[in-house]
């Protein structure tokens, strides 16, 4: 098993991820409570931007709704836990099938028909606009006034019902983090995942060496969307609230691709660098105007703006495949997503 | 709620309403059709363009006391050089470039936008007050506000404006050329860069017009900026993406079915309907009412 994993890897490669991990591991012990947040919503980012890659990154679908299955993994659980008393690790694989089903429901659609580009992208905007209003009208799940998890004073950590201090949720976000990573390096040496990069890379060529170009797109949208529904379970669990507005809302969808984008699409690392750089960025930015003292609303979001136009401008295939050849750790998988321009 | 049973004048009432917003949305819609029709770029940043027309409008109405059907061409002068500038300086080097890195680009200028118009004007609804804002016009048993029927007509004469560009004009005809056949446009020597530049100047132009006239019939807050974006998809993808007649016809249709659903459904319930018609189009019809097929 072990040894399978590591085929392939540069030696140093895997000590630079073993003290990675090992970094993130021992970091509650040092962290502060806004340090151990941030590192949350980090891993929270790398998380989702892992589990979206698998269809961009891997199969070449844009799908712009990812917060779709967020919220439905979110609101299942929510519901579960909160109508019937049904933990959350018992949630999560309800939470997983509804998502896989719904993801079913697009892919079919989109594939069968023929749906592709920039029209796939639009047609997840479409569906994810479609749950928010529906979840507004939805009463038995809160509605538009939100649905609420009960909150207390956790003195202990339960993990059975995700109810505790950060420091738990912490570990939680940081194994889903982990387990995601294993099974996207899994998935990007096994035969499905080099089907999917043929198809990424041509498809009308992937289908002509008899490659089942529908059942291969059907298996990243299952898979990817399988993937993205425990990270509402999290979210729910996290937050404690859910609102359609929020939940649903494309801004949310926005979030979860930009890391992916900015580390590096179709690599196994950028989604993981991309969540660092664009929390990081955030944060910093807050810091810089709070100290600055020039803090009104939306300034934030418009030094982001810039520094993500920036990004894309200059650095076309992400942060990672460079940063990779300068830390000598690229292999062949990793730079296929990274080819000249044409 | 509505409910069915009001009299059948109110329906023709919203519906000849719905109608001419439409008309505003399709030339809103039209400038996101000619720039992917040229230039095969979404521009994910077109509804928080027509944001600054519109507050831009409303600046120089409240300032100068300027009527915004008036400042519908100045309006379309700037946001035409905001276009060009956009697409000569940070497009261009993303033609060839995949569609996510494209989105990621427009996007960046989308959240600079939106955020630069919220430090610059806050967060709360703005708009136009025109002397003819009550007016309306009385048609039988009809009556038809009178600052929708000019702007409906204002969008009528701004879309024709372009559809007679593309048509007469030497240089709608070249940039008809680089959509037709990229290669071929430049092999005859025509500078395709510069037509790039140009058609995104036109279709930003469009915003430009539509946002003025937008001004004086539907208040502005920046957070509009991507809810009209996701508009302009419903409506061209609905009326076929890259075809200019398309985007009028599917803007009027999704005017209509705006205004009818907020009357017999809820107010709420009205892009849910614009939703279903988009979703229902990509399925069965994905080039649209009135595309080709495309390759």
């Amino acid at each position: 098993m072990m040894k399978r994993l590591l085929h392939g890897v540069p030696l140093h490669a895997t000590v630079l991820l073993a003290l990675l991990l090992a970094a993130l591991v021992v970091a509650p012990a040092f962290a502060n409570d806004y340090l151990l947040t941030v590192l949350i919503v980090i891993l929270y980012f790398a998380y989702t931007g892992q589990a979206w890659n698998v269809m961009m990154g891997f199969a070449g679908q844009l799908s712009l709704g990812h917060a779709l299955y967020v919220g439905l993994g979110a609101y299942t659980t929510a519901a579960l836990y909160v109508h019937f008393g049904i933990g959350p690790w018992i949630g999560m694989p309800m939470a997983i099938l509804i998502s896989v089903a719904c993801g079913a429901i697009i892919g079919f659609l989109a594939f069968r028909f023929g749906v592709g580009g920039v029209y796939f992208a639009i047609l997840t905007i479409a569906f994810a606009e479609f749950a928010r209003i529906g979840f507004d009208h939805f009463s038995w799940v809160g509605g538009s006034a939100g649905f609420f998890l009960p909150v207390a004073n956790y003195s202990h950590d339960d993990l059975m019902n995700l109810r505790g201090r950060p420091a738990m949720f912490y570990y939680v976000i940081l194994a889903l983090t982990a387990v995601a990573f294993l099974l996207c390096h899994a998935l990007m040496r096994s035969r499905v995942g080099y089907f999917w990069q043929a198809i990424r890379e041509d498809e009308e060529a992937a289908r002509s060496l008899g490659i089942d170009t529908f059942r291969y797109k059907m298996y990243a949208i299952l898979i990817s969307s399988g993937m993205t529904a425990p990270a509402g379970v999290f979210f729910a669990f996290y937050y404690n609230n859910l609102f359609p507005e929020q939940t649903f809302f494309i801004l949310r969808s926005i979030e979860i691709i930009l890391g992916p984008i900015i580390g590096g699409v179709g690599t196994l690392f950028g989604p993981i660098i991309g969540a660092f750089l664009i929390t990081g960025l955030a944060e910093v930015l807050q810091e810089l105007l709070t100290w600055y003292g020039f803090d009104p609303p939306g300034a934030k979001r418009v030094f982001y703006g810039l520094c993500l136009l920036v990004v894309v401008m200059i650095l076309p295939h992400g942060v990672w495949p460079p940063l990779s050849r300068l830390l000598r750790v690229d292999r062949e998988t990793e730079r296929t997503g990274d080819k000249a321009e044409p | 709620m509505g409910g069915p049973f009001l009299p059948l004048e109110i329906y023709l009432n919203v519906a000849i309403s719905g109608l001419l917003t439409g008309l505003v949305y399709g030339l809103m819609a039209l400038g996101l059709s000619v720039i992917f029709g040229v230039v095969r770029v979404v521009n994910f940043a077109h509804g928080e363009m027509m944001t600054i027309a519109m507050y831009l409008a409303i600046v120089l109405f409240a300032s100068y006391g300027l009527d915004p059907l008036l400042m519908m061409i100045p309006l379309a002068a700037v946001l035409f050089v905001l276009g060009y500038a956009m697409q000569m300086t940070m497009i261009n080097p993303f033609i060839a470039r995949p569609e996510h890195s494209q989105f990621m680009l427009l996007l960046a200028v989308a959240i600079i936008i939106v955020n630069g118009l919220l430090i610059a004007f806050g967060p709360d609804a703005q708009s136009v007050q025109a002397s003819y804002s009550f007016d309306s016009f009385a048609l039988g048993p009809l009556i038809v506000d009178a600052t929708k029927v000019y702007a409906g007509g204002a969008a009528i004469l701004a879309a024709a404006a372009l559809f007679a560009f593309f048509r007469y004009a030497p240089i709608g005809r070249a940039i008809r050329a680089c959509a037709d056949n990229h290669t071929g446009a430049l092999v005859i020597g025509l500078n395709v860069k510069r037509l790039y530049a140009l058609t995104f100047g036109l279709g930003a132009a469009c915003v430009g017009a539509a946002g003025s006239i937008l001004s004086l019939i539907e208040s502005v807050t920046p957070s509009l900026g991507p809810a009209y974006t996701l508009l302009a998809f419903v409506i061209v993808i609905t009326g076929g993406l890259g075809s200019m007649t398309g985007a009028l016809l599917g803007g009027i249709l999704i005017g209509l079915t705006e205004a009818l659903a907020a009357l017999l459904i809820s107010a709420s319930a009205k892009s849910m309907v614009s939703f279903a018609i988009l979703v229902l189009v990509l399925l069965f019809r994905p080039q649209g009412i009135m595309g080709k097929r495309l390759s």
